[in-house]
């Protein structure tokens, strides 16, 4: 069985990002790139898998820059067997990469799509459910557990309130959550190994897709900067405040 | 020399994320234990550090000096005993081996080090040799096919958890200087071997030294290294001269952490109305010690290009040992003082490094040590 893992190339998630001065974005100069942890999971999920000897084979792809090559090769030292860069310098956005991510369903046949439920960057957490539509096939979003067997696969879903267990037909989409498994660090005798696995690049226009972005950015902002606290003498008095001041009970 | 870039930042990746996921956070823990927690141990040998500078046809990942230090830069910024673990098997316990072993006593060695199966120490120190090696007193008397070893070593790193040693011994009695000294490869569980108790010391706690003692201990003749008596002295040199940039690198990491903390701090905390780290006298501790650690790192990573490219390093390696471990003292008793009362106290941990980075003047020869190395290299050469 083949599984197919999309992953991002995204700000290191414990970098403190900064608006540029035009508002045009975050600054992104110098700033240490890493894998997306969403897409960490969703590696080490397939890697699972194969271990267990659900899977046979686990092709790596992303959408992005050249330099995204780095992640592809640290999932291939996690353990995927291959990978494939759709290279484009354009801004990425969901629906884009969704579609180059549908043709490559199309090439590949994958039995099981694994990616991240969105990525640390714009937070859109859009492209496994827009995958899932333009190809039809059934998901399974913010997976905490996941099972495959004869054919189907048991997605435990994160849902607000509880937990919700689907069971869908291969082949199938399934976002990860952050408690479905705790990653692996690529060892450094498989970085080295990673350097000999096949990495293909392709074009967007290889693929029949136009990645130009859809949505305009205006401008970005900083969050505002917290407020100092207040404290409060007894319990009542909190009550009071979260109810009246606050307005949030 | 870097092999391959790329390559290499996905090393430093890997060992920063471990760093600060993993290791940083059980610090406390690992000094308060005096012992290592096994699932580290395990996560620590799956990425491999165990198997740093064993070259691949062993197993390993055979870093060039300058990847392994810097490696070793980005792994001590979490406490050094971690490194001290590893550091052993990846230095002076297997370059022996590595360097005079024959191929035999290589493929019988070096894939189980480079896997962290087996740990390496080095036993040259004795209670009445440190520095002045060449007058060790460890006797190997051949008797048939073995060689029968009695002596003493003592401050054995990472003894207690050693599957081997890289051991010196004196096998020839009638030389009393360094010809009379062979190297030998001991598997630990050899009948005739026992440990003393583990030193109490003054840092490093969760890393382990004893005395090593041999009692009529047999050992065959094939296991000196390389095949040949008498050359242990010089393997021992080869091998504390690339311990000695290894040391240095360790020293740029730690002494990196603790100015990242004292500069943390000093932007933290607010006297007269102003972040300590907006007055002169701290900016000058800072900046003081940003630029030794600069220095320092520069010499550790020319002295490594240097050695990769086949250079003779031995001043260099001396020169680096001594002014990055000196550099670390200043960097620690200066990240001591930024911290203020709070620096002394055990809960900031500034002051447990400050007790881990004493070593580093000490071992693997002293400061002194390093300048008699470099001064009689100098008048050597100018007098050749």
């Amino acid at each position: 069985m083949k599984v197919l893992v999309p992953i991002k190339r995204v700000v290191d998630y414990n970098v403190k990002v900064r608006v540029k001065a035009d508002q045009s974005g975050v600054d992104l100069a110098n700033v240490k790139m890493a894998m997306n942890p969403f897409c960490e999971i969703a590696v080490e999920e397939a890697v699972r898998l194969k271990e267990k000897g659900v899977v046979t084979e686990i092709v790596v792809v992303t959408v992005g820059s050249k330099t995204a090559q780095e992640q592809l090769r640290t999932a291939m030292a996690l353990g995927a067997d291959r990978a494939i860069l759709v290279e484009t310098e354009e801004n990425t956005q969901p629906l884009g990469v969704a579609k180059a991510l549908k043709a490559l369903v199309e090439k590949e046949s994958p039995d099981l799509v694994i990616l991240g439920k969105q990525a640390i960057d714009d937070d859109n957490n859009q492209t496994g459910q827009m995958l899932a539509a333009l190809t039809g096939m059934p998901q399974g979003t913010f997976a905490s557990e996941v099972n495959v067997a004869d054919g189907k696969v048991s997605v435990t879903r994160e849902i607000d309130g509880g937990l919700q267990t689907v069971e869908l037909s291969l082949p199938a989409v399934v976002t990860t959550d952050l408690r479905l498994n705790e990653p692996r660090y690529a060892s450094l005798p498989n970085i080295m190994k990673a350097k000999k696995k096949p990495l293909d690049t392709v074009s967007p226009a290889d693929l029949g897709v136009d990645l130009t972005p859809r949505v305009k950015t205006l401008k970005v902002e900083p969050p505002a900067e917290r407020q100092a606290g207040i404290k409060v003498a007894s319990v009542e008095e909190l009550v009071d405040k979260l109810k009246n001041e606050a307005k949030v009970i | 020399m870097i092999r391959d870039q790329e390559m290499m930042t996905a090393f430093l990746d890997t060992v920063s994320s471990f760093v600060r996921e993993d290791l940083i956070p059980s610090e406390e823990a690992v000094s308060e234990a005096d012992a290592i927690p096994e699932p580290i141990v395990k996560k620590m040998r799956d990425i491999g550090l165990f198997g740093l500078t064993v070259p691949e046809e062993f197993g390993g990942l055979g870093l060039t000096m300058e990847e392994e230090s810097l490696v070793m830069i980005e792994l001590c910024k979490a406490s050094p005993v971690f490194r001290s673990l590893i550091g052993t098997t990846v230095g002076i316990g297997s370059q022996g081996i590595l360097m005079d072993g024959t191929d035999e006593q290589k493929a019988d060695w070096l894939p189980r080090l480079a896997t962290g199966e087996v740990i390496a120490s080095f036993a040259l120190t004795e209670p009445g040799s440190g520095s002045d090696a060449a007058s060790i007193r460890t006797s190997a008397v051949r008797d048939g096919d073995d060689y029968v070893i009695n002596g003493t070593k003592r401050f054995i790193t990472n003894a207690p958890h050693a599957g081997v040693f890289t051991l010196m011994a004196r096998t020839n009695p009638e030389d009393k200087g360094a010809g009379g000294i062979s190297a030998f490869i001991v598997d630990a569980k050899t009948p005739g071997i026992s440990l003393g108790k583990n030193d109490k010391k003054m840092g490093q706690r969760g890393a382990h030294t004893c005395d090593v003692i041999f009692e009529d201990c047999r050992v065959p003749a094939s296991n000196i290294i390389g095949l040949k008596e008498g050359r242990g002295f010089k393997t021992a040199m080869k091998v504390l001269d690339k311990g000695r940039i290894h040391i240095g690198a360790v020293c740029v990491g730690v002494a990196e952490r603790m100015l990242d903390d004292a500069l943390n701090y000093a932007i933290e905390r607010k006297q007269f109305g102003q972040r300590i780290a907006d007055f002169q006298l701290v900016q000058a501790m800072l900046a003081d010690s940003k630029a030794e650690i600069y220095a320092a790192k520069c010499m550790v990573l020319d002295a490594a290009r240097r050695r990769d490219n086949g250079e003779d390093i031995s001043t260099e390696a001396a020169c680096c040992k001594m002014y990055a471990s000196e550099m670390c003292g200043r960097v620690a008793d200066r990240a001591v003082q930024i911290f203020g009362g709070a620096g002394y106290m055990a809960e900031y941990g500034i002051e447990r490094l400050y007790r881990d980075v004493r070593l580093f003047r000490i071992y693997e020869g002293t400061t002194q040590i390093q300048q008699i190395v470099i001064a009689r290299n100098m008048v050597r050469a100018a007098t050749a």
